[in-house]
């Protein structure tokens, strides 16, 4: 099997720039509306830029800066609490055999099976009995809906490969059950936490109708922002969000590449000897 | 210099039929290297994780020099256990391995890097401190496994099938470091293994087990000399098993009459004979006629399978000795009333094959 070297690096090549333009090209209309003074059809380019949207959109009175200190809070929250939840479920998923495991899987993967309106609908009922609604802390409960599962299911993939023999070795030299943890599960399970905890960022950082329907319009993150500016016909305003609103998705990917790749050994955390 | 004593010591497990470890009592001398020796699956493991602290015994006691250490978490025992797969933290440098238990229990910098320097001189690894454990051999990870533990100077060292992994040469290096290690430390070493040989080269004394009961507590030879039961000898190579009756220095069977040792055991009982101890050529005493009804070729030894009046005897003696001898053939052999021994017939069911 002779392979031309030199086609197949011409290919992957225009297959990376293929893919490129793919998610780059839908944004770029976003970023020259976010400078546009009027930009009508048939015109390629507007007639003439401007800062005005950026200048309302980064100042006291659009809301955007609050808007957007909010939903970075919120994701955190929700992200921090998925990998708590979400690093002890793993393990129990990834390490153990139980009767009813599946049906557990099946569960944990629910919300992303079961149309997300259903479940939060359903859910606005409990969370009025329980005074959440309209607020953060509610909101970011709702949040965990979604995040969970991805959480969840990257810990259990890490934990499959794991061995917990090395808990027993760090035990039975020495260590405390925290130092264990600390010094032995986690840097095998850190790449796991760290991917998991990227998507949970992001799955929180995207969430609109979950907001909208337990935050009842009084916790406003960036995405309901977003929509109210697009609704309302403001194209530039919408475009310099919508530019502000896409940051945290290319620092991921920026920060995650190197662990995507699947070229990192570690994600594999302490593999079996 | 710790004795450690096993009392009863009983593991069992919910939903599981007999016990994994039934009842394990052992006196280990301080400062001892003994094995615990039996075929996969037989509690040995079970044992040692019990007296590291990793498991909890469902019953009996495990104490360090008459105290009871049942209550003391593994880090808080003094007793180190090195796995059978090294178990080296990929993410950490050889000597940040070995430094690993020194750090825990929060050891001056100084102090961790001048032990860690000084015990991978002691296992002939002084420059790999910097190497990552995966750019190393099978037989240096496992020496680096034995650093890491010997540098926290245990006061109980217990080794998981430690020579396991090893080709055959790089055994009996291991072995030596071991023997020489243990003996210059004076730790009180058990380790845990399913290769008799193994058992019978590094340890002082072999708790042989079966089936997660005791069979046998000895100085290696007694195992091939005075083996306590039919299974014992079988585990430990033997062949011959003669039923019959013993009494006034003699062993009655099919046979004829064989001169016994003295303090032989006396009524019914199993005659067992070495291979490796039967003798080609006639003898004044104990000398029988055999028919050769095969001859296997070892490379080192020779096996001869033999009938004496249609009892089946196996002979391993040196390819010289065997020379000449053809299957079929019928020869003189003897057996020296010394390498002769008397078991107790329990209706050893197999006894008869």
């Amino acid at each position: 099997m002779d392979r031309d070297p030199a086609l197949l690096r011409t290919l992957r090549g225009l297959a990376g720039l293929a893919l490129i333009l793919w998610l780059v090209l839908p944004l770029i209309p976003l970023a020259i509306w976010s400078f546009a003074r009027g930009w009508r059809f048939p015109d390629i380019l507007p007639q003439s830029w401007t800062m005005q949207a950026w200048n309302y959109a980064l100042s006291d009175t659009s809301g955007v800066l609050d808007s957007l200190t909010l939903t970075i809070w919120i994701a955190l929250c929700a992200t921090g609490l998925s990998i708590l939840i979400g690093v002890p479920a793993g393990r129990a998923l990834g390490l153990s055999n139980f009767r009813g495991k599946g049906l557990v899987e099946m569960m944990i993967l629910a919300p992303i099976i079961v149309p997300g309106i259903a479940v939060a609908l359903g859910l606005h009922g409990v969370f009025i009995g329980l005074g959440l609604t309209n607020t953060t802390t509610g909101v970011i409960l709702v949040h965990l809906i979604p995040t969970l599962p991805y959480m969840t299911l990257v810990m259990a993939g890490i934990f499959a490969n794991y061995d917990t023999a090395f808990e027993d070795q760090a035990r039975s030299l020495g260590a405390s059950p925290w130092q264990t943890f600390r010094h032995v599960t986690l840097p095998a399970i850190l790449p796991g936490i760290i991917v998991g905890g990227l998507f949970a960022f992001l799955v929180s950082w995207s969430q609109y109708i979950l907001t909208l329907l337990i935050g009842g319009g009084r916790v406003i993150t960036l995405p309901l922002l977003l929509f109210n500016f697009a609704a309302s016909g403001r194209n530039d305003i919408a475009g310099a969000i919508g530019m502000i609103y896409i940051l945290p998705g290319v620092l991921v990917l920026i920060l995650t590449a190197r662990h995507l790749t699947g070229r990192n050994v570690a994600i594999g955390g302490l593999g079996r000897l | 210099m710790t004795e450690v004593r096993l009392t009863s010591l009983t593991k069992t497990y919910p939903g599981e039929a007999g016990a994994a470890l039934d009842a394990l009592t052992l006196d280990i001398p301080s400062g001892s290297l003994t094995a615990l020796l039996g075929p996969s699956g037989c509690g040995k493991t079970t044992a040692m994780k019990m007296i590291a602290g990793l498991l909890s015994p469902s019953a009996g006691d495990v104490t360090f020099d008459g105290r009871s250490v049942l209550n003391d978490p593994p880090e808080a025992r003094g007793a180190v256990m090195v796995f059978q797969n090294h178990l080296l933290f990929p993410h950490l440098s050889v000597a940040d391995n070995v430094g690993f238990g020194l750090r825990m229990r929060r050891r001056p910098k100084a102090e961790v890097r001048d032990r860690v320097a000084e015990i991978l001189g002691r296992v002939r690894l002084p420059d790999l401190g910097p190497r990552m454990p995966s750019e190393l051999s099978g037989g240096q990870q496992q020496r680096v496994a034995l650093a890491r533990a010997l540098v926290l100077r245990p006061k109980v060292l217990l080794l998981d099938e430690p020579l396991s992994n090893l080709d055959a040469h790089l055994r009996l290096e291991m072995r030596d470091l071991i023997r020489g290690l243990q003996q210059e430390m004076g730790i009180t070493t058990l380790f845990v293994t399913h290769d008799q040989e193994e058992a019978v080269v590094l340890a002082d004394r072999v708790a042989l087990i079966l089936n997660g009961k005791l069979c046998q507590y000895d100085v290696a030879e007694a195992f091939y000399k005075r083996p306590a039961s039919v299974d014992v000898a079988r585990f430990f190579g033997g062949q011959n098993f003669v039923p019959g009756r013993s009494g006034d220095g003699l062993f009655q069977s099919a046979l004829g009459p064989l001169q016994l040792p003295q303090g032989a055991a006396r009524g019914a009982g199993l005659l067992t004979v070495r291979p490796e101890a039967v003798r080609l050529g006639p003898a004044p005493v104990n000398s029988l006629t055999a028919t050769v009804t095969a001859r296997i070729f070892l490379g080192t030894q020779t096996r001869l399978k033999l009938s004496v009046n249609d009892i089946p005897l196996e002979a391993v003696v040196p390819p010289d000795a065997a020379e000449g001898v053809a299957v079929g053939e019928v020869i003189d052999v003897n057996l020296p009333p010394g390498a002769l021994w008397v078991l107790p017939h329990q209706g050893d069911r197999r006894a008869a094959q």
